[in-house]
């Protein structure tokens, strides 16, 4: 027996393990390495060049462009993603059990869907002349307030961000409906005996116990803003245009390294993402540990 | 708890609620229909002409045009790019379950030396962004000669869904009773038999999940593809229709690509309608595990 244990235990672990090894810890490793040299894909020609890269990514207006926009994203889209997902879900517990069902199938619809088609659904929706929403307000008599949503440097990363909270709203609507549902009836009881309002029902009984849900929601979504790749890079002009107004992170590697060929470079905007991620990792998981509040 | 402080309450007014709020319903029909108009116009859309989709945007069309639907399957390939996805995920995610849930079982159920840093090897994995791998992950895939093909694909996104299905599975196994296990292997079944024939049997709801919410995030993928995929004889699905989005715009073929985008969204409508209960539990246990 002790023989056929090891011999199970090679044939598990060693297939995936080797996988693991060749796509994904190896590629991870080298693009530490890579940062640091100013390969442009030919073999054994990287020269080592230190921080040079990470220098020039400080004067390289269009990645600070990416930058701020990344950092607009992950502010905008947790915080309304958050809160309109909250609201609904709230509305569902009290709404009608039919009802409410039929809502969460509509409302969790989009969150199938790939970004790809959602980038080019909403390209047409955007669409000046033609698009749903312009024709929209238009039929309405806001004529006024059509505009060339992806043209105009002051509206296309709103455009952006719009579609990001259109496709998530629906799963955080589900999941916040499941934790609030994990909630004793009880406490809501208690509160409206105690004559609580809806606001106060709300922020003093369902906000602080579905805290955790609400904080794994921050970490999804601002991972989901820091990425925004293909939305970005199907829907807008350009892409990340007009004049840098959309461009992020991914797609300013994607292009330095798979047009311009400058892996090294590129390598090292991948390793500024990755801290960007982690940093937002660690900072929403410590704000967790502090304070958890437990139910009797 | 202070929220439940008790305060003097004048006349228990719980079971006479005051006038209904018509807010709540209002707000929640709204959302409904912001989630919902976008998606019906593309369908519709999907059977116009391009003249009635350029010069009445918001009318139904004056006679379904199946003929567009026909033109985004065979001329704009959107056939092929649908059967190479069937071919890529389908294989991918078959192979996935298989490896994820023997690494998860076999880290799960035994003792061994080492098995925590295996664990931890691939659960860090998932909090690495891919496009930090990119740039190396391409010429991995080149010199390996996988670049462009169905094997390079599959490997490649059976890797990237590997580590999730562990974490996910790894909990699931611990939680298995340990009993049916040594009842099996007193009765003579091997290790290997113990695994497919008694533990996965007993792990399908959790499989079940996982495997949905596999099979979404890698029918979904699209930026793997765009890097290791440039052959457009292969182009996955959603690979295809962002092509086809710039090269349909220069044609001002339309409805042809507003047919392309609702056959790719017809499938994962379906399976939702028939599944949908199945997979807002796969997918929101995913996220919370």
């Amino acid at each position: 027996m002790r023989h056929g244990r090891w011999r199970f235990l090679l044939g598990a672990l060693v297939p995936a393990l080797v996988l693991h090894v060749v796509f994904v810890l190896s590629p991870y490793a080298q693009a530490f390495w890579l940062s640091l040299t100013d390969w442009t894909g030919v073999a054994g020609e990287a020269q080592f060049v230190g921080a040079d890269n990470y220098v020039r990514l400080g004067g390289d207006s269009l990645f600070l462009d990416a930058v701020r926009n990344n950092a607009l994203l992950l502010v905008v889209v947790p915080l309304v993603t958050i809160a309109v997902g909250l609201f609904l879900a709230s509305m569902l517990r009290t709404s009608s059990p039919r009802l409410g069902q039929g809502y969460r199938i509509v409302y969790f619809f989009p969150q199938l869907l790939s970004l790809v088609v959602i980038a080019v659904l909403w390209g047409f929706v955007y669409n000046p002349n033609t698009g749903l929403l312009n024709s929209g307000l238009r039929a309405l008599g806001l004529g006024g307030l059509a505009h060339s949503w992806l043209a105009e440097p002051a509206f296309a990363l709103m455009a952006v961000m719009a579609v990001l909270v259109w496709s998530s709203v629906g799963f955080y609507v589900v999941l916040f409906s499941a934790a609030i549902e994990g909630i004793p009836r009880e406490l809501f009881e208690a509160a409206l005996l105690d004559g609580a309002g809806k606001w106060a029902t709300f922020s003093r009984v369902t906000l602080p116990l579905v805290r955790e849900t609400v904080q794994v929601a921050f970490v999804y979504l601002g991972i989901a803003a820091l990425d925004a790749f293909a939305v970005v890079q199907v829907m807008t002009v350009g892409p990340g245009g007009p004049d840098g107004a959309t461009e992020v992170i991914g797609l300013s590697l994607y292009r330095t390294a798979f047009t311009y060929g400058k892996f090294g470079y590129a390598s090292a905007m991948g390793v500024a993402l990755f801290f960007a991620t982690l940093t937002l990792a660690v900072l929403a998981l410590r704000s967790g540990r502090r304070e958890r509040l437990e139910l009797a | 708890m202070t929220m439940l402080e008790t305060r003097p309450v004048a006349a228990p007014s719980l079971p006479t609620e005051k006038r209904p709020n018509p807010l709540p319903g209002l707000a929640m029909f709204c959302w409904a229909v912001v989630t919902a108009l976008p998606l019906l116009w593309a369908v519709i859309s999907s059977f116009k002409t391009d003249d009635e989709i350029l010069n009445s945007p918001w009318s139904l069309p004056a006679s379904p045009q199946w003929d567009n639907w026909a033109r985004a399957w065979t001329a704009a390939s959107i056939g092929r790019y649908f059967l190479n996805s069937l071919i890529v995920v389908g294989a991918a995610l078959l192979l996935t379950m298989l490896l994820g849930s023997l690494v998860a079982y076999a880290l799960a159920r035994y003792e061994f030396r080492g098995n925590r840093a295996i664990y931890y090897t691939f659960v860090a994995a998932m909090f690495f962004p891919v496009f930090l791998a990119l740039v190396p992950l391409f010429f991995v895939v080149q010199q390996l000669g996988l670049l462009g093909t169905y094997a390079g694909l599959i490997l490649v996104y059976t890797a990237y869904a590997v580590p999730f299905t562990v974490f996910f599975l790894h909990s699931f196994f611990r939680t298995l009773p340990s009993e049916i296990a040594e009842a099996a292997v007193l009765d003579g079944c091997s290790h290997g038999a113990v695994f497919f024939r008694v533990m996965l049997p007993l792990a399908r709801p959790g499989l079940v999940a996982v495997g949905i919410f596999n099979f979404l995030g890698l029918w979904n993928q699209y930026l793997l593809p765009l890097v290791l995929n440039p052959d457009p004889d292969r182009y996955v699905l959603a690979q295809g229709l962002a092509a086809l989005s710039v090269s349909q715009g220069y044609r001002s073929d339309w409805s042809g690509l507003f047919a392309g985008l609702t056959i790719a969204m017809l499938p994962v409508l379906v399976a939702y309608v028939a599944f949908q209960r199945h997979i807002r539990a796969g997918m929101t246990a995913g996220a919370v595990k």
